[in-house]
């Protein structure tokens, strides 16, 4: 059965800067993913799967793309009577805009008084995972918790970027001890994915005053003593994007089965959904090749595709090869053009005999409209 | 109440029994077509594009299907709070109950729909035609005409004549002769079924029609020849698109073979004026493995790791490992299994082709294997050319 007592709550702008090329015209919440998705489908939908019906986005830039995607939410069954999608947007007279997620939260603590769901669940936009919140949420009711921290196991090296809070729990899955992890960090650890299902009655205790409280990290998750704090595991596939590297190699990563299996699946649990473009069938014309590639509808191919990621209505042109990219929505590669390891951004033409190159872990970015 | 200016009813109730297999447990409107779409979404795309928003589709026929992928009418911007989607199924009434004798009883039995958004004219089509039109210009030309009943034609090769309803007319368009599926057809252009009443006339003609005993309450048969000879203005507006219908399995595959190519027949990549909408499962997109091999076919939302040549495959299609399709079309769901070799077929949604399986390999457009709905082949069987099959195979067998 579903809980249906708990309100969800996506942190739009998160992470903007760690890939300010994709961000320069959109949130990171709307950064396009996957063939067809955009970042904050994953999240909706496991969140419109898990039972949530209402879902506070926060937002404060950058979200007019986002908008457009959202629409009136429909798409996630998120159009609903009394909730469904609501966009937070800082109020004009704040004082100051928001850094960290605890400030955000702090600045919608209106819409979070007006609640009357038990729990809050908090996302960042990011995270691309197939995850059911609602036995989150029945583990956080299970352990009568004020927070459940939901973590990965990973192993780590010194390659590992993006500073982690590293989480220990005791027995009963308490977290003991919460720390950030740093370059030395090595060997398997539980990481916190900024996923957390917390109980709303407390999240309006640590706003209060005289708390003085600035970040959910630093100030109430390492009170493990004085807060009940567990963690619960994310099983699964499991991204979040870092740098504009990752966001290559994590789009590539839908080429293996296995993960697009965990991602997908309807056996996975949530149907990940995202707006319906109506565009047309994929189209493969005599002469393409195109193999270990992921493609979505609307796409015309009469070149050569090998190891990359295609969005909707990419065409390419007879001569023309694109390997190890993720292409945007809208592109047109032209005869004898080649793409390798590239991020193209949407709407880009590509015109004759260019050839563009960036490698695996310096992927080369072309800005969105850009005629080259 | 604001008055409707065009209504339109569209025809969805009937069973297409020469498209065997693929209806016995859907109409044929639900019938899946061009990998994405069902039948039906090109008339109900054709109304969003045309403008119009009041749409009563009349079902009777295996109606399940059909009403649960209509839905609230949504895909095609038909959830209006004043008209939008209406299913009109058969109903009880006081005076007793009865089921659609025939398309012109089927509107009949729902002039109080009609009647409640008082429309000026009513805009007659079919859910078994793959065409896009704009019946805003044939509305046009109706008004301006001022005729009582404008009915759409297209020019059909003589030898195709005797299918349709076949109608003359002088220069100004005004209908001279029609003839239901004549014999001996005095020209070829055909009735597209598509029809424009005056609302005044179309609910004139519908009780007189009743109370005619011997009429069988069919437009092409009754109303239209009675209005014809009681001198009704009556008009027609020749549309020279493509259009097909795809009322028999040859036809169906022809009509999805059209689709493919550089230049198709009949393309699916729209513009925003004449796009087709149609319902979309949640599905992700096209996944082709290392040693995919695909050549001039459409698909959505499969995943390919065989050979696929001229064929069309719809949402949530495997193609195994070394398995090869060829000018076939596949509905969703279908799986077909490692070393498959499948020719010439339409198979319809959640079949299972087992490894090393032959399905009318060295057949013909002539000779189209059928495979219906849910059937699971066993592994290495053979179907030979021209088959049918209904039901699941007992792997003893």
């Amino acid at each position: 059965m579903r809980t249906n007592k708990a309100v969800g709550i996506v942190f739009g702008n998160i992470h903007d800067d760690d890939v300010p090329q994709l961000t320069a015209s959109r949130c990171l919440a709307s950064v396009p993913f996957g063939g067809r998705y955009r970042l904050i489908d994953f999240c909706l939908s496991n969140m419109a799967s898990s039972g949530i019906t209402k879902v506070g986005i926060i937002a404060k830039r950058n979200y007019q793309s986002l908008l457009a995607h959202l629409g009136s939410g429909k798409s996630w069954d998120l159009s609903r009577k009394n909730a469904g999608i609501i966009l937070l947007p800082p109020y004009a007279e704040a004082k100051a805009i928001y850094n960290t997620r605890f400030e955000a939260i702090a600045g919608v603590s209106t819409f979070i008084k007006r609640c009357t769901e038990d729990y809050i669940v908090m996302s960042d936009c990011d995270n691309v995972c197939n995850f059911d919140y609602d036995s989150a949420i029945r583990y956080h009711i299970e352990k009568n918790a004020d927070i459940t921290a939901i973590y990965r196991r990973r192993t780590f090296d010194a390659s590992s970027s993006r500073p982690h809070n590293l989480m220990t729990m005791d027995d009963t899955g308490r977290v003991t001890k919460v720390e950030l992890g740093d370059k030395n960090t090595a060997g398997e650890r539980c990481f916190f994915t900024n996923m957390l299902v917390i109980s709303r009655r407390f999240l309006l205790t640590i706003l209060g005053d005289g708390k003085n409280y600035t970040s959910f990290s630093k100030d109430v998750m390492k009170k493990t003593n004085e807060y009940r704090i567990f963690g619960y595991e994310l099983t699964g596939y499991y991204s979040c994007i870092d740098s504009l590297s990752s966001y290559l190699r994590h789009n590539l990563d839908l080429l293996q089965k296995e993960n697009r299996d965990l991602l997908f699946k309807k056996e996975s649990g949530a149907m990940i959904l995202t707006k319906v473009r109506d565009s047309a069938p994929l189209r493969l014309e005599n002469g393409s090749k195109v193999t270990n590639s992921f493609v979505a509808d609307g796409c015309i191919i009469e070149g050569e595709v090998r190891n990359s990621v295609l969005f909707r209505g990419v065409r390419v042109a007879k001569g023309a090869v694109i390997t190890n990219s993720v292409v945007m929505q809208g592109v047109s590669v032209s005869i004898g053009s080649s793409i390798n390891s590239c991020v193209v951004d949407k709407n880009v033409i590509i015109l004759d005999k260019r050839n563009l190159s960036g490698h695996a872990t310096h992927p080369y970015f072309i800005a969105k409209n850009s005629v080259i | 109440m604001r008055r409707k200016k065009c209504v339109a009813m569209l025809l969805a109730g009937g069973q297409g029994a020469r498209l065997y297999a693929l209806t016995n447990m859907v109409a044929k409107p639900a019938v899946s077509f061009g990998a994405k779409y069902r039948i039906i979404d090109f008339t109900l795309s054709n109304c969003y594009n045309s403008g119009i928003d009041t749409v009563g589709v009349l079902t009777q026929y295996q109606p399940l299907i059909l009403n649960d992928y209509l839905g609230n009418g949504e895909p095609w911007d038909l959830d209006r709070s004043y008209g939008g989607l209406h299913s009109l199924p058969p109903y009880q009434a006081k005076a007793g109950s009865e089921w659609y004798r025939g398309t012109a009883n089927a509107i009949y039995q729902n002039l109080h729909f009609l009647h409640s958004y008082n429309p000026e004219h009513v805009l007659i089509l079919s859910g078994d035609h793959i065409y896009k039109m704009d019946y805003s210009k044939m509305l046009e030309e109706h008004i301006a005409t001022g005729a009582d009943c404008t009915i759409a034609t297209i020019d059909v090769n003589v030898e195709e004549a005797t299918r349709f309803g076949i109608l003359d007319y002088g220069l100004d368009g005004k209908i001279t002769s029609f003839e239901e599926k004549p014999k001996n057809p005095k020209s070829n252009h055909a009735s597209m079924g598509i029809y424009i009443f005056k609302m005044s006339s179309l609910s004139e003609e519908l009780k007189r029609d009743e109370e005619d005993e011997k009429s069988q309450n069919d437009f092409g048969k009754n109303i239209i020849p009675h209005m014809l000879a009681t001198n009704r203005k009556m008009q027609a507006y020749s549309f020279d698109g493509y259009w097909r219908d795809v009322g028999t399995i040859k036809s169906l595959w022809e009509t999805n073979m059209d689709l493919l190519g550089k230049n198709p027949e009949f393309s699916l990549n729209s513009t925003s004026e004449d796009k087709i909408y149609g319902r979309t499962g949640g599905s992700p997109p096209t996944y082709l493995g290392t040693d995919a091999k695909v050549q001039n076919s459409i698909m959505t939302s499969c995943e390919i790791y065989g050979s696929v040549v001229n064929s069309v495959l719809s949402e949530g299609v495997f193609v195994g490992k070394g398995a090869v399709v060829r000018d076939s079309i596949i509905m969703k769901g279908t799986t077909i299994e490692e070393g498959a070799k499948v020719e010439f077929s339409i198979i319809d949604e959640n079949v299972t082709i087992a490894p090393n399986s032959k399905i009318g390999v060295g057949g013909d457009k002539d000779s189209l294997v059928l495979i219906g709905r849910d059937v699971k082949l066993p592994k290495g069987c053979s179907i030979k050319s021209g088959d049918i099959i209904e039901r699941y195979i007992n792997e003893n067998k």
